[in-house]
């Protein structure tokens, strides 16, 4: 019995917590399968799950170096939204919204997803056309947004400086309702569990060192713990995609940045919504716990270091303290950091690679969180089949020789 | 803070200065007759080392561009190495 319901958490209360079992195995690896997956985050995990659940391929192995969940899974900071500009942005991280709305159903697993709302907010006229522009382009592409003015950003967070005579005077801003935060951790544990009961092999602090090539195609890969073939590999493996990207001898269109996020002191329920800027990039919401979860934009300085940067710490520190003042009180508890592999157009690549057998999940940047369920769901497909999904299709590769960038760095207003 | 040192100003804090791109990149000659895929490797594709890189830098204060070798996991940086022929 492995189900967490209120009966059996009473029960092993009980009984000294002595009864609780490992959520998944942790299985040898075995010679061979039908998917080998690299990287065992969210994405891997999720990958892992549809092919079994959806397209019915069982033997299937996620191999990550370290523990699942350990690396940008785990250092987000659990925003979820499709608030983004181009139609196939939208079906793409929508689809991730709609299959987090059901997944701790699902998954039978809480993934505590809060759909809070997500408060975009315009400091200066330039940028209430931009949200203006925003929430035309997502009514149209069909998810929800809503544009308001200064009063209703008021109403939202009241303890947002919104006067004129603040330095960040704020003029209004766009809401998505269905956006929220979500427990990061969960949804790796769920994904997890759920993939390793329809008898996916996780295989954790296993690292992929090199691939397997035969007769010009992928056929496998070399882990620390000896050599695994499989039909068909994936590599979902972030910023590391790029590392093993040279190895399978081809070059990704990506850069390595740092990405840091920081926690303030547990305080009272203070923000009930997530909150981000577009003057300063800054975002911010409260945990369940009462820490200020916040962050902005990545450190300009491309680093595999997984630690950030003073000037970016201060540069975002300020940037709260200017849209919250009353946030100045509190103490800083925690600040770390990710490596996120970021796109020339700040968008995911999904698709074949150079190397027959060898499929592409990454280029997620600094938004891999929230696309989790759609990263994996149209990794699955593309593994399954061969073939695109038709909401995959616009983030192949190839996209970059043919000139048809999905350039969300600059259609919603990404701060990096 | 790191610390970079500009060829022509010295050692700086880091905010001073811009990454601009991997060294060793050559814009494809040609003009038309270079392919896309050639053009789209030439503006997109990086190495993405991990570990000691070269890498061409800009110091923002005085515009120099010049050649930094760095390590991106420990931070290490080597005094920057300037671009411009001898005697330019």
């Amino acid at each position: 019995m492995t189900g967490y319901g209120a009966a059996r958490l009473l029960r092993e209360g009980l009984r000294g917590h002595r009864g609780w079992t490992p959520a998944w195995r942790s299985p040898e690896p075995k010679p061979d399968y039908d998917v080998v997956i690299v990287g065992g985050g969210g994405h891997g995990l999720a990958t892992a799950y549809y092919l079994a659940r959806v397209h019915g391929v069982r033997r299937v192995a996620v191999v990550e170096k370290g523990w699942i969940g350990g690396g940008n899974t785990g250092r987000n900071t659990t925003v979820v939204r499709s608030s983004y500009f181009y139609p196939e942005s939208v079906a793409l991280y929508d689809l991730a919204l709609r299959l987090y709305e059901g997944l701790s159903r699902e998954l039978d697993f809480n993934i505590m997803l809060s759909q809070r709302g997500i408060l975009t907010v315009a400091h200066t006229e330039m940028e209430m056309d931009v949200c203006a522009r925003i929430v035309n382009a997502m009514q149209i592409n069909g998810t929800d947004a809503e544009l308001f003015d200064a009063e209703r950003v008021r109403r939202v967070a009241p303890l947002l400086a919104t006067s004129p005579g603040s330095r960040y005077p704020v003029l209004g801003g766009f809401w998505q309702g269905r956006a929220g935060v979500a427990r990061h951790d969960a949804v790796a544990w769920g994904y997890a569990r759920a993939a390793d009961r329809l008898g996916v092999d996780i295989i954790q602090n296993c690292e992929v060192l090199d691939f397997i090539v035969e007769n010009g195609a992928c056929a496998g890969v070399v882990t620390a713990r000896g050599p695994i073939r499989a039909g068909r590999v994936g590599l979902a493996a972030a910023s590391h995609s790029a590392v093993l990207a040279a190895k399978a001898g081809f070059e990704l269109p990506l850069h390595v940045y740092t990405l840091q996020a920081m926690v303030s002191e547990p305080i009272k329920p203070a923000l009930d919504t997530v909150v981000l800027s577009l003057g300063t990039g800054v975002y911010v919401s409260q945990s369940d716990k009462g820490e200020l979860v916040f962050g902005g934009g990545i450190d300009r300085v491309t680093s595999f270091a997984q630690r950030g940067n003073p000037p970016v710490q201060e540069a975002v520190i300020s940037g709260l303290l200017e849209m919250f003042p009353a946030f100045g009180q509190l103490k800083l508890m925690r600040q770390w950091a990710g490596i996120v592999d970021v796109a020339p157009d700040s968008s995911p690549i999904i698709g074949p690679s150079p190397l027959p057998g060898l499929f592409l999940n990454c280029g997620w940047g600094t938004g891999g969180f929230k696309a989790i369920p759609a990263g994996g769901f149209l990794m699955a497909h593309l593994l399954a089949r061969g073939e695109h999904h038709e909401i995959s299709r616009p983030f192949d590769l190839d996209r970059f020789a043919r000139g048809a960038l999905i350039d969300e760095a600059a259609g919603s207003g990404i701060a990096h | 803070m790191q610390i970079f040192t500009c060829p022509f100003c010295g050692a700086r804090d880091e905010t001073e200065f811009r990454f601009m791109g991997e060294a060793g990149k050559q814009r494809p000659e040609g003009g038309r007759a270079v392919g896309e895929a050639e053009w789209a490797a030439y503006l997109y594709l990086q190495r993405n080392e991990k570990g000691p890189v070269r890498e061409i830098w800009m110091h923002q204060p005085c515009g120099e561009l010049f050649l930094l070798a760095r390590d991106n996991v420990t931070h290490a940086a080597e005094p920057g190495v300037g671009l411009r022929p001898e005697g330019a």
